[in-house]
């Protein structure tokens, strides 16, 4: 794929809705110095989604949309879930998987990709819920991880099944109480992020995404990691508000809390990981 | 509203259910006859010279600049709605449009009757359009509308419309100009 996929053949420019010349002459695509300072000013990937008001999800895929380095070459795989319900509206190459397989997918896809385009740069990055990349999708998630697979894993963390009503997950902390999880959950929290390291990842990263300016760092580094590296994973904190018992506007408040506790930031990479991201930095590129 | 019909929520065309088939290579489906190419052109012609508000929905193997075929395929796409006095009107992706679509600039597969309502097209030819979902929209404008069809289709044609031209590249692109340019001057258009 090119971005020149966008480009509107001139005989039709005056027919063309303007959000959609947008995609040509105000976007970002082949500039690998976007990020999400670009936002007020340049077409956004998404702009209308489907998830509730406020919902930080939507905020960490606006920021994450802003921050692939190479767009037009990206593919994006997802799971079930309230993510699912975005992908349809976004403006990139996305593959909707089986609930919990999307790190299998996303494995295949990189694979083919390297045979077909040996000479191009393809970013593959998997974006899924808790429930799909640690509880169902918890054997797909660590297998590529193990096979060194060279992909990009973002799990969004609202700590519970959202969308289904929710049910406690692996995620969930010890204690919280859901509408489907009235005894309050009985177990500690499965430290991912961790398990992430020790099943061979070589950038790892959590944090929340009240701060855009460090989502896009950590994405950034993730997937040049992944590049040329191995796997990378990024534990994001999404808060689902509706199940938490929060208003629209309170989200960003929330994961500023957060910030403090169990979602300090924290990031770990191997020796190969920070050449790279040394490079990188040199490059100008992060 | 259109009623559940004998189809009901089947994925295959309609058309099928009514035993109309894809017309085989170097053919091309006039409603539920195979005809030769020149005759279901010359019919294509006359319904959009002759319906109100006809109208060309391009779809985005047109629309964008992808590659050469596609850029001789636009220039031909504006000549033939000069040749037919159609509107254009884009499909440009097929992402599902939220809060809603614009019928008046736009048209979307997944409800392409509005656009077909709102302008009160009663012809139109899609080209462009990948075959799944020209499938979906004719599907639905057939079900929904009393729209005529046409589909030019780079493949082997789509059965919900109600003229089919398959296998439709430049050069039959240009011999359909051409047709098109003959029926205007019978009918003194």
């Amino acid at each position: 794929m090119s971005y020149k996929i966008y480009e509107i053949n001139e005989e039709f420019l005056d027919v063309m809705p303007q959000e959609i010349k947008d995609l040509q002459f105000r976007a970002t695509w082949g500039n690998p110095k976007r990020g999400v300072m670009d936002l007020p000013y340049s077409k956004e990937l998404i702009e209308e989604h489907s998830l509730c008001a406020g919902c930080p999800e939507s905020m960490a895929l606006r920021y994450i949309l802003a921050s692939l380095p190479n767009p037009e070459d990206t593919i994006i795989v997802n799971s079930t879930g309230c993510t699912s319900l975005v992908f349809p509206h976004i403006a990139l190459h996305t593959v909707h998987s089986l609930f919990g397989n999307q790190n299998a997918v996303a494995s295949g896809i990189k694979r083919v990709l390297e045979w077909r385009f040996p000479d191009k740069v393809k970013d593959v990055v998997v974006l899924a819920g808790d429930g799909a990349t640690v509880d169902i999708g918890l054997d797909c998630t660590l297998q590529s991880f193990f096979r060194q697979e060279k992909i990009t894993t973002i799990c969004f963390d609202n700590e519970v099944y959202a969308n289904t009503g929710g049910q406690e997950s692996g995620l969930t902390v010890k204690g919280h109480v859901f509408k489907m999880a009235p005894k309050g959950k009985q177990w500690d929290k499965v430290p991912f992020w961790q398990i992430a390291i020790d099943s061979g990842c070589h950038y790892v990263a959590r944090l929340t995404v009240s701060s855009p300016k460090k989502v896009e760092t950590v994405i950034k580094k993730a997937i040049y990691v992944a590049r040329e590296v191995g796997p990378t994973y990024v534990h994001l904190y999404t808060p689902c508000i509706l199940e938490i018992g929060l208003n629209s506007d309170d989200g960003l408040d929330e994961m500023r809390q957060r910030d403090k506790e169990r979602f300090a930031f924290f990031e770990y990479m191997t020796p190969q990981a920070q050449e790279v991201i040394e490079r990188k930095k040199e490059e100008g590129l992060l | 509203m259109a009623t559940l019909g004998p189809s009901a929520f089947s994925p295959y065309p309609v058309a099928v259910y009514e035993s109309v088939l894809n017309p085989p290579p170097g053919k091309a489906l006039l409603i539920n006859e195979i005809v030769d190419e020149e005759i279901a052109m010359r019919e294509a012609a006359k319904a959009m010279l002759t319906r109100p508000n006809p109208t060309i929905f391009p779809g985005p193997q047109v629309l964008y600049a992808w590659n050469e075929e596609a850029k001789e395929k636009a220039k031909l796409v504006r000549k033939m709605a000069e040749v037919l006095n159609a509107k254009i009107i884009p499909m440009y992706d097929y992402r599902p449009k939220y809060p809603k679509i614009n019928p008046a600039v736009e048209i979307n597969p997944n409800h392409p009757n509005l656009t077909i309502w709102h302008n009160k097209i009663k012809a139109c030819i899609f080209v462009g359009v990948h075959c799944h979902y020209a499938n979906v929209a004719l599907k639905i404008i057939r079900a929904e509308t009393d729209c005529f069809t046409i589909a030019m289709c780079g493949m082997a044609g789509h059965e919900d419309a109600m003229i089919t031209l398959r296998d439709q590249h430049v050069e039959e692109m240009e011999k359909f100009i051409k047709i098109a340019e003959e029926v205007k001057r019978e009918l003194g258009k």
